[in-house]
């Protein structure tokens, strides 16, 4: 299996008033396909610039990035992304949000839409189809927001932060349930967390970024041993403190 | 809780909230009553000039020659009409300008001084302007009533777009989205409430701007009544005119409230 992201020499400068920031700076990182990245580091180093950049939002004043092969010139619906709320349009019902990828790439047909009911029906919310987002409770929502992602059918998908703005009982809940989800699609993830638990619980490989302009510390591979590979029993897992422990050093945070 | 399941407690609570909504309601047409019974006293007893004050039944009495002259129908009509031109007019108008500059930030940052000095210039100054230009008729006052609404259209509907959400178009931009989609798909639904909000501002500015615009044109409407009927010093006609401007423009507030509720239903907009 070859690498599907691949990351080259990227390097990321913003330009304003103020003068410059560079946020990112020689970033190398190649992705296997159906892997789970995550990328932890201190606030403000360039975590959701080198999403957008993966993504097509941004072009990188350095270096370049390729899917599957191929240099990204713009966003393109082989990547899915999911963002820190789950942003469902409270003037759609949840089906008319889950296809809104959709209606904008112009994919609409009995096809994909015969897939979004399936993906609705799978991960329990055909129910709630139409429905409206403030009738949902933030597990659901999220849910939601991942199938909108899924219903374009993207080979990536780039989480940044997408737990951190539900409580801590939801949040556990809907990590269990948004990796097995992704594991079950077979997807490739790239995911943005400040929480160090959520990121070691959940990923194959965890990249540790330094402080601005940020730069890769450290990459470790997560071997935990769990017989159900869930990110609730793998908290259980006696290497995670270890884990933790050194991406904590790593990531020098001070009180 | 279902209807069976009602505590002794809350039945007489719910009887008390009831009851103190009639009792509202009650007071409410007492007080219209009063005003109006007070004023026909006040005017047979003498102790106020009808001539100057008019009197309810004298107001009457002139609605019904108005209505037997053909008259009633006519100028409240024409007013109407130049004032939902007007207001709709200038919603629309002003919600299209929106968009465009919206689309070029370059246009709306050279224009931004231009629309704030212009929003300060109290509009019905150009009045005369206007009937110089278009000729002294129904365009001149609608076109008095669009400037009126049209500026502070622009500017709130404007700071609605802008503020919408960055996440919520990044969200949309992942899709790949153009800047159409951005528009149709996020800007103006999430904007929605911000253009319902002008609709009904704009409903009451046009009404100052229509009855302005009468007075200038003075041919026909109420705001014409209203002039002509001061200048000859018949007061019952004034007065005649007012109520039923009290009564149309409460008429058709209450309609853009209930075109709201249609659409906001529809589009089953919560908005924040
Ligand atoms: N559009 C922009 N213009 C100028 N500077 C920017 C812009 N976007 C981000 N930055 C700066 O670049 C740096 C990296 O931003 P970024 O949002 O990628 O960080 P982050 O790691 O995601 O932070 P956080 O953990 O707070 O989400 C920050 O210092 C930020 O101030
Ligand atoms: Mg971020």
């Amino acid at each position: 299996m070859g690498a599907i992201v691949e990351v080259h020499n990227l390097g990321m400068k913003y330009h304003s008033l103020n003068g410059e920031i560079t946020a990112l700076r020689d970033i190398n990182l190649e992705v296997e396909e159906g892997e789970f990245v995550c990328i932890v580091g201190p606030s403000g180093c360039g975590k959701s610039t080198l999403l957008s950049i993966i993504a097509g939002l941004l072009k990188p004043t350095e270096g370049s990035v390729f899917i599957g092969g191929r240099p990204v010139t713009g966003p393109g619906n082989q990547v899915g992304y999911m963002l820190q709320k789950d942003y469902l349009f409270e003037w759609r019902t949840i089906y008319e949000n889950v296809i809104l990828g959709l209606e904008i790439t112009r994919t609409l047909n009995s096809h994909t839409k015969e897939y979004v009911l399936k993906l609705l029906e799978t991960y329990g919310l055909s129910e709630f189809r139409d429905k409206y987002p403030n009738q949902l409770s933030g597990g659901m929502r999220q849910r939601a927001a991942l199938i909108r992602t899924l219903a374009v059918n993207p080979q990536i998908l780039l989480l940044d932060e997408a737990f951190s703005a539900l409580d801590y009982q939801t949040r556990l809940a809907v990590e269990e349930d948004i990796h097995s989800i992704i594991k079950q699609e077979n997807k490739t993830a790239i995911m943005v967390t400040h929480d160090i638990s959520e990121s070691i619980s959940m990923a194959d490989r965890v990249v540790v970024l330094t402080k601005r302009p940020g730069t890769i510390k450290k990459i470790y591979s997560i071997r935990l041993t769990c017989d159900r590979k869930t990110p609730m029993s793998c908290r259980e897992a006696p290497e995670f403190r270890h884990y933790f422990n050194n991406i904590w050093k790593d990531l020098d945070i001070h009180v | 809780m279902n209807s069976k399941g009602i505590s002794k407690e809350h039945m007489e609570y719910l009887k008390k909230v009831r009851m103190r909504k009639t009792l509202i309601l009650v007071l409410r047409l007492f007080l219209l009553v009063a005003v109006f019974a007070l004023w026909e006293l006040l005017a047979r007893l003498k102790l106020i000039d009808p001539f100057i004050t008019s009197q309810p039944s004298r107001i009457a009495e002139t609605i019904a020659r108005l209505y037997r002259e053909g008259k009633l129908f006519y100028h409240t009509g024409i007013t109407c009409l130049e004032t939902v031109i007007g207001f709709m007019l200038g919603t629309t108008a002003g919600t299209l300008i929106a968009v465009i500059l919206w689309w070029s930030e370059l246009l709306s940052k050279v224009l931004e001084p231009y629309l704030v000095v212009l929003n300060s210039l109290p509009k019905i100054a150009l009045g005369p302007i206007f009937i110089v230009w278009i000729g002294a008729g129904p365009a001149s006052i609608i076109a008095i009533a669009l400037t009126i609404s049209l500026i502070v259209t622009i500017l709130e509907v404007l700071n609605g777009f802008v503020s919408v959400d960055g996440d919520k178009i990044k969200l949309v931009r992942t899709f790949g989205a153009n800047r159409l989609q951005v528009l149709t798909k996020v800007v103006l639904p999430s904007s929605y409430p911000v253009i319902i909000n002008a609709l009904k501002v704009n409903v009451g500015l046009s009404w100052v701007g229509v009855i302005v615009g009468e007075f200038l044109v003075s041919k026909a409407g109420l705001g014409y009544l209203i002039v002509y009927g001061g200048q000859v010093f018949q007061l019952d006609l004034v007065m005649t005119s007012v109520l039923i401007l009290l009564i149309a423009a409460a008429l058709m507030y209450q309609g853009v409230v209930y075109i709201e509720k249609i659409l906001v239903k529809s589009g089953k907009h919560s908005a924040h």
